[in-house]
């Protein structure tokens, strides 16, 4: 075999073995959760949304070169007080029916450490609520189990990627209650995301 | 009347009370669920489901002691009967 025929077939394999990997975060189990907490005079109010889907594209090989997005269906955000509940559905607040999602798209990652499968990274990218979309950034923690799709979900072959974020937004930068209710609930809104993504093995 | 409004204020104010007690005597906001959470334990992630649980918070404590109050308020419109008028009528008679 010539040299000529080689290179390209080399360059082939590299690019099989070091392709980014796709995790799907609908997960089957439904434990994918983003926890929400904001202080208030009485008692914090804490909730929690189970509504998430998105992908995100993950080399194991160069963690760095992550991108992807997770949307959380604002619909699916609850508190335990039927009242806070429709308050925060309702149009004073995230108005769910016009802006049913809440986004986050990772376009890059900076100071990126790995170590045993576990990386962290802080991620920059295009956070959407309420119709208002702002770059921040947060830190992440990103943990691949490689071949352990099998163990949560039988008869599939694959690996999981989980993301853990904690991270807080001004809800006055989104537009809700903007200078309102000050004394009442605080601006801060303290999240926190706990996700799992799937790549089935082909 | 009078008494018997006085009485079901009473009774509001103890069903309020022994409610509140018997659903964990929470001091935050009335709550119709309770996070349960469960450990996946391939992720290390914990699930949060709801359970329809009702607890009593303050604002019911609130709720009722205002209608309790109603209650109480409103036998004041009611007068008391005049027993003493009665008998004397009876005995003239």
């Amino acid at each position: 075999m010539k040299l000529t025929h080689i290179i390209p077939l080399v360059s082939l394999a590299t690019a099989v073995y070091a392709a980014p990997q796709s995790f799907d975060f609908k997960d089957p189990k439904g434990v994918n959760n983003a926890v929400f907490k904001l202080d208030a005079p009485l008692e914090s109010i804490n909730g929690s949304a189970s509504g998430i889907s998105g992908t995100v594209s993950f080399d194991p090989e160069n963690p760095a070169a992550t991108t992807g997005k997770i949307v959380v269906a604002a619909e699916s955000l609850t508190v335990p007080n039927p009242m806070q509940k429709e308050h925060l559905h309702g149009a004073n607040w995230l108005e769910v029916t016009k802006y049913p999602e809440i986004t986050f798209e990772a376009k890059s990652l900076a100071n990126v450490k790995t170590d045993a499968g576990v990386t962290t990274a802080d991620a920059t990218g295009t956070f959407t609520l309420h119709g208002v979309s702002k770059e921040i950034t947060v830190p992440i923690k990103l943990t691949y189990l490689k071949d352990k799709l099998g163990s949560r979900v039988p008869n599939l072959k694959g690996d999981l990627l989980v993301i853990r974020a904690n991270f807080n937004i001004n809800r006055e930068d989104f537009n809700i209650q903007k200078g309102q209710y000050e004394d009442k609930v605080s601006p801060t809104i303290d999240l926190s995301l706990s996700i799992a993504g799937a790549s089935v093995a082909k | 009347m009078k008494k018997t409004l006085r009485i079901l204020a009473l009774l509001v104010v103890l069903a309020t009370v022994a409610t509140w007690l018997a659903t964990g005597a929470d001091r935050g906001w009335t709550k119709t669920s309770k996070d349960v959470k469960t450990l996946d334990e391939v992720t290390g992630i914990e699930g949060i489901t709801h359970k329809p649980t009702f607890i009593a918070g303050v604002d019911f404590l609130t709720l009722g002691f205002g209608g309790a109050a109603a209650l109480f308020g409103s036998s004041f419109f009611f007068r008391k009967p005049n027993t003493k008028n009665n008998q004397t009528n009876q005995t003239n008679n």
